[in-house]
């Protein structure tokens, strides 16, 4: 038990990778084993996540458990500290859990160039970098595992994604959908990024003034409670604002946010999910994580403009949504309202709001991850994704239109499934935010993003109407579909358990999450800001 | 699952009376809301293998039910019941000295046993009714799946002991009603009417969810008991906010109970099952909101007793506008939709003015006479296969049990005694008479005559005169015209339960033991009010036997009768249809959404692209020849490489990010270095 404590975080982490370098010895024309090697190590990852979660104390969910710090790169103090709390678990099982499933959608479903190999080795690394991210408590280790899942993305996006040629405006030539995607998204993440990295070794040098520089996250932490006036002023302004543009983008934050539409819309169907249900959250996660804890001071100056932005995303996002004709971009875009609700959460810089982030990451990526293995899933067999041209879903398809009606409900915040608790709990915690943010800005904030619930049931209804409902269109008339298949069944049904499951008993979440968040915001920002209230 | 015991809730107030906590009945009352989801599931994966395509499951389910809810009722009756049981499902975080919980359970008192008693008994007399009713659909299943999601959520809606159950069993009905009303969703207009049904409600529901927002973040909970306790010691935190919360909760009820000007919902409606018209769009998810007006009552009377003041004018301009649209109609299902709207609109008034008992006496007489009026509805349209009036006539003599039932569900609508609708409109009236709300009273008076009046112009037109529309309408199964005996009988018996007088006990029946409120018990007969009332449904009656019994006028005589400005205003729905799809919806779907669009792709992508463009163009003019191809190729995003397959094109893309990646590192080096040198 001892060695899993030592050992087990660190497995959870690198056990991807090594499985992809073993992946990358076997010859690429024994598909099968590759196959049952990338299931194998996947689910031994998940379950050795299990393992983390089963061993976990809850009682003190608020301290970093099966914590390692081993000296790294000792030059600059750079170290490799890992550990996890109540805020990072659901996440890191969150990730386990959807790769997994990826893989096991994935056993038949290959977008060409096929390629398995090169698929799952990509999928492995890209598992490395999220679930590190999840884990790391170093500022340049997480850097690392941040920007790891840039590559295989990349890849995958420009090597499985759309091949249609378009015009994309403002390019002279017309463009392969996947090389501008891919393109757009890496650079507009790099973009990001680099502002990120100089925000955290500006802390590094900062930090320095008192004691030895650090890239320790704890550490920072601490120095952020003992001697505030150090990250505080322009200072901190300026990091938080780098740090900022970094999470943003990846978020994606309104306007940071066009590369998400392209990415998600050119990528192949695994790689949407990975997108959308976990790589997103890398950003959300960063804020929680880093930002608000180190630069607490900061972040109250910030609030403000990140709830605003944030609501744009919400109505904006929703509204953009009810422009698509591609089914997957309208599931792209609605990305784009819900992260918003996260944000808002994470904006008002409460308990409530910080927990509505976390519970609203885990059912967005259930939910959205769902929802684009249905959108790859229904563009596999009409080879469409054009919704003009789709219909009467239900009469051809009637499992997998069932699912698709289930799971759409669940995106439109259906109280009783996943999808409700953070958005509800976002307009909570913006009901009342941290002492000192402007109210006038939070409660606006709060019935714009209650009016966005409106615009998301608009457009999701209208999805399905369009998509689900009505009789076929004449040209599938000679047309043959096989519903879902059992590699379907198998990969959706676990998530959409999931999602009754946290929408039933959403304890499944806040059990690891609240009393970190309650420690998280009472360090950095001082007891419950509606003390003041009192009780009835 | 972390049980916290159930408690027994203190009983308060004057007229306090010994309570019991219900005993193990009471306890296991939850089971309630299980069964039919059980059902649903069942029906889901065995439904179609079933002799009955699932309604097996369905029925059964409701049956127990039924006999449970039963058993509740006449415990309630006889020991007075307030038990209330939370099980803690998640903790997010602390409001002042409280930690902020969502939890699920149920509440046993009078008021929530009353609705158990209404929910289960139209549920499983429609759900009979709809197994002759929907023989040779092309989904059964899925109809009997639906509707048992609709009982479920009902169920755990009437239950919540807190605004979270409450939200959560409220959205449940609205997608059971979303799914029902589209039905037949291979047409448009069906799936359109789905939709809008849920839109109208959702927006709705921005209030209910805000004003929880609101009490929830004020007081640290979502119990009821607690929420009544902190409005009963006027709370200086809650007073402050105590109407904004009151009114944004009626606006979510507002949706749910279709009042005016969010009514245009229901009518739509019609367009699902007449099953499903009777159930839920007339006897029970409709009073949700009445509902949830009553179990917020003491709130209220408490602390929010201007937001009573909008609920009785709200009520009020609901029953006496709506019923009017019931005069224009021709679809027999529309009738009955607007006349559902004008009737919860007494609720509502009733429920404003401080008629407690009265507005929750008008939904329990209302949910029968209602149902039936809509199961015979539902039976003439099986016979003659449409819902339009003007293919109707003459009917009684081919169906006779439709029609002497529908008769006395008419009778009941208009007010007649001593047939239900009688006791529990003039309880309303009598209301209005006693509080002061004069103005109000007398719309309820003329809405009473409007009422009888376009309930016998639909029963004359239906079942009297000549025979208009094609083949041999015949009577209906027996599995159909049970269920309208025994509704009937409702119809005419439910008054008697609370005769002024007589039998006195309902207000102690549906109490709302949330908190203990003195209920005042019925007002007594109130002849200003009665007389007229009376008068006013005969005189309905009476008209619209002039105007409309066969031979007496000529359709051409009847068209000239027609109010000028008025009728072609009703015919237009007061404009409200057009105005909310001309202003809102249209605006929104069609240059809102497309302009968002436009942004999206040419102005923020614009300078994303023009970005990429200049940085590309000064990359080339700076590193021309050292790496032109690659640069080259992403310009235009294509060159070779976007016909090159598979692996070429992997090692040339590789070979572009490590350009980048390269810069990336160089350029973070220049930054470190700036960073240390400027510290």
């Amino acid at each position: 038990m001892e060695l899993f404590d030592q050992w087990g975080l660190t497995l959870v982490i690198f056990l991807p990778i090594l499985g992809g370098l073993l992946l990358a010895a076997i010859p690429r024309s024994q598909e099968e084993t590759i196959k049952r090697l990338g299931l194998l190590v996947t689910a031994g990852t998940f379950l050795l996540s299990l393992g983390l979660l089963v061993g976990f104390d809850f009682g003190s969910a608020s301290e970093f458990q099966y914590e390692v710090n081993a000296p790294w790169i000792t030059a600059i103090n750079a170290n490799y500290h890992v550990g996890i709390d109540g805020i990072s678990l659901p996440l890191l099982i969150l990730s386990t859990f959807i790769t997994l499933l990826c893989v096991v959608y994935s056993w038949n479903h290959w977008e060409e160039p096929r390629n398995p190999k090169s698929f799952l080795i990509l999928m492995l690394i890209l598992e490395t970098g999220m679930n590190g991210t999840f884990a790391a408590l170093d500022l340049v280790l997480f850097f690392i595992f941040f920007e790891i899942v840039l590559l295989p993305m990349y890849f995958m996006i420009g090597i499985w994604g759309d091949k249609t040629v378009r015009k994309i405006p403002g390019f002279a030539r017309e463009t392969e959908t996947r090389l501008y995607a891919a393109i757009k998204f890496f650079l507009f993440t790099l973009f990001g990024s680099a502002f990120m990295l100089l925000g955290f070794l500006a802390l590094y040098f900062r930090s320095g003034v008192s004691q030895a520089r650090t890239f320790d996250i704890p550490e920072l932490i601490g120095i952020a409670s003992n001697t505030p006036e150090l990250f505080a002023g322009q200072f901190g302004w300026l990091v938080f604002g780098a740090m900022f543009l970094g999470f943003a983008v990846k978020v994606p934050m309104w306007p940071l946010h066009t590369w998400l539409p392209d990415a998600h819309t050119a990528a192949p169907t695994v790689g949407s999910v990975l997108l959308a249900a976990i790589m997103l959250k890398l950003g959300s996660y960063g804020f929680i994580r880093i930002a608000l804890p180190v630069l607490p001071e900061a972040a109250r100056d910030w609030a403000p403009a990140i709830a605003i932005l944030a609501v744009i995303g919400i109505i904006y996002g929703s509204l953009a949504c009810l422009a698509q004709t591609d089914m997957k971009r309208l599931i792209a875009f609605s990305s784009v309202g819900h992260m918003g609700f996260v944000m808002l959460g994470i904006a008002s810089l409460t308990d409530i709001g910080i927990n509505a982030a976390i519970i609203g990451m885990v059912a967005h990526g259930l939910i959205t991850g769902l929802l684009f293995f249905l959108a790859g899933s229904m563009s596999h067999r009409y080879h469409t994704r054009e919704m003009g041209r789709l219909g009467g879903n239900m009469k051809l398809m009637p499992i997998l239109g069932g699912i698709l009606a289930f799971t759409a409900f669940a995106s439109l915040g259906l109280p009783g499934l996943a999808g409700f608790w953070g958005e509800f709990m976002s307009l909570l915690g913006a009901y009342n935010p941290a002492s000192g943010l402007s109210l006038t800005v939070f409660r606006t904030a709060m019935v714009l993003g209650a009016i966005g619930t409106v615009l998301t049931a608009g457009y999701m209804l209208w999805m399905l109407q369009k998509v689900n409902l009505g009789e076929p269109k004449a040209e599938w008339n000679d047309h043959h579909f096989n519903d879902v298949d059992r590699f379907e069944l198998a990969a959706w049904v676990p998530i959409i358990i999931l999602i009754v499951i946290v929408g039933l008993y959403p304890r499944i979440v806040f059990g690891a999450s609240t009393d970190a968040v309650i420690e998280l915001v009472g360090n950095a920002f001082g007891s419950s800001p509606t003390a003041a209230l009192g009780g009835g | 699952m972390l049980a916290a015991p159930g408690y027994v809730m203190a009983s308060v107030g004057e007229e306090a009376h010994v309570l019991s906590d219900g005993g193990a009945l009471a306890q296991y009352a939850g089971i309630l809301m299980v069964l039919p989801f059980l059902a649903m599931l069942l029906i889901i994966f065995l439904g179609k293998r079933m002799r009955y395509d699932g309604a097996e499951f369905a029925i059964g389910a409701m049956a127990i039910n039924w006999l449970y809810a039963v058993a509740l009722f006449v415990l309630n009756i006889t020991q007075g019941v307030a038990r209330d049981v939370q099980y803690e499902i998640g903790r997010i975080g602390v409001v002042g000295e409280h930690e902020l919980a969502f939890e699920l359970g149920w509440v046993v008192d009078g008021l929530s046993t009353m609705m158990f008693v209404v929910v289960t008994t139209v549920s499983l007399l429609v759900f009979i009714y709809a197994v002759g009713y929907m023989k040779g659909d092309v989904r059964v299943p899925n109809f009997f799946a639906n509707l048992s999601l609709f009982a479920g959520s009902m169920l755990v809606l009437v239950a919540a002991p807190n605004l979270i159950q409450l939200i959560i069993g409220w959205e449940g009905v609205g997608v059971a009603s979303y799914l029902l009303i589209g039905h037949y969703w291979e047409k448009h207009e069906n799936s359109s009417a789905a939709m809008k049904a849920f839109y109208v409600n959702r927006t709705a529901d921005v209030g209910l969810t805000l004003g929880t927002v609101i009490l929830g973040i004020t007081l640290g909970t979502f119990r009821f008991t607690e929420i009544f306790e902190a409005a009963e010691a006027h709370l200086p935190a809650l007073t402050g906010v105590a109407v904004a919360a009151g009114l944004l909760i009626f606006f979510g009820a507002m949706g749910k109970s279709a009042q005016f000007p969010l009514h245009v919902w229901l009518p739509d409606a019609m367009a699902g099952p007449t099953p499903v018209s009777a159930l839920m769009h007339a006897a029970t998810m409709v009073t949700a909101g009445v509902y949830l007006i009553a179990r917020m009552f003491p709130f209220y009377e408490d602390i929010a007793a201007e937001a009573r003041t909008w609920i009785l004018w709200i009520g009020a301009i609901t029953l006496f506008v709506t019923g009017l649209l019931a005069l224009v109609q021709n679809d027999i299902k529309r009738v009955l939709a607007y006349s559902t709207v004008s009737q919860l609109g007494y609720m509502v008034a009733a429920l404003g003015a401080g008629g407690y008992t009265a507005g929750l006496f008008h939904l329990w007489t209302h949910a029968f006479f209602k149902a039936l009026l809509f199961l015979g509805a539902g039976s003439v349209i099986h016979a003659v296969h449409s819902n339009y009036m003007s293919d109707m006539g003459g009917l009684r003599k081919s169906m006779p049990t439709t029609y002497r039932t529908f008769v006395l569900g008419a009778l009941a609508l208009a007010g007649i005694p001593p047939l239900a609708g009688f006791f529990s409109k003039d309880e309303i009236l009598a209301t209005f008479s006693h509080e002061g709300a004069t103005l109000v009273m007398w719309l309820g008076i003329v809405a009473a005559f409007v009422t009888a009046f376009y309930t016998f112009r639909m029963v004359f037109l239906t079942f009297h005169g000549p025979y208009r529309g094609h083949g041999h309408p015949h009577e209906s199964p027996r599995v159909m015209t049970v269920p309208l005996i025994a509704l009937a009988v409702g119809a005419v018996a439910a008054g008697w339960v609370n005769i002024p007088g007589v039998f006195t006990g309902f207000h102690h029946w549906v109490e709302n033991r949330s908190v203990f409120v003195a209920q005042e018990a019925a007002t007594g007969f109130d002849l200003a009010a009665l007389i007229p009332g009376v008068i006013a449904g005969l005189a309905g009656i009476l008209l619209a036997y002039l105007v409309f019994y066969p031979e007496r006028k000529s359709q051409a005589e009847r068209d000239r009768l027609e109010i000028p400005v008025l009728y072609p205003l009703l015919r237009r729905k007061y404009f409200l249809d057009d105005l909310y799809w001309y202003g809102v919806a249209s605006p929104l779907k069609g240059p809102i959404a497309r302009g968002v669009d436009w942004i999206n792709t040419y102005v923020i992508d614009g300078i994303v692209n023009g970005v990429a463009g200049v940085s590309f163009f000064l990359a080339q003019f700076v590193y021309k020849g050292l790496d032109q191809r690659g640069i080259d190729g992403l310009i235009g995003g294509v060159s070779a490489a976007a016909d090159a397959a598979g692996s070429s094109l992997r090692r040339l893309q590789s070979g572009r990010v490590q350009h980048y990646a390269t810069g990336f590192v160089l350029g973070t080096l220049i930054l470190v270095a700036a960073i240390a040198f400027f510290r």
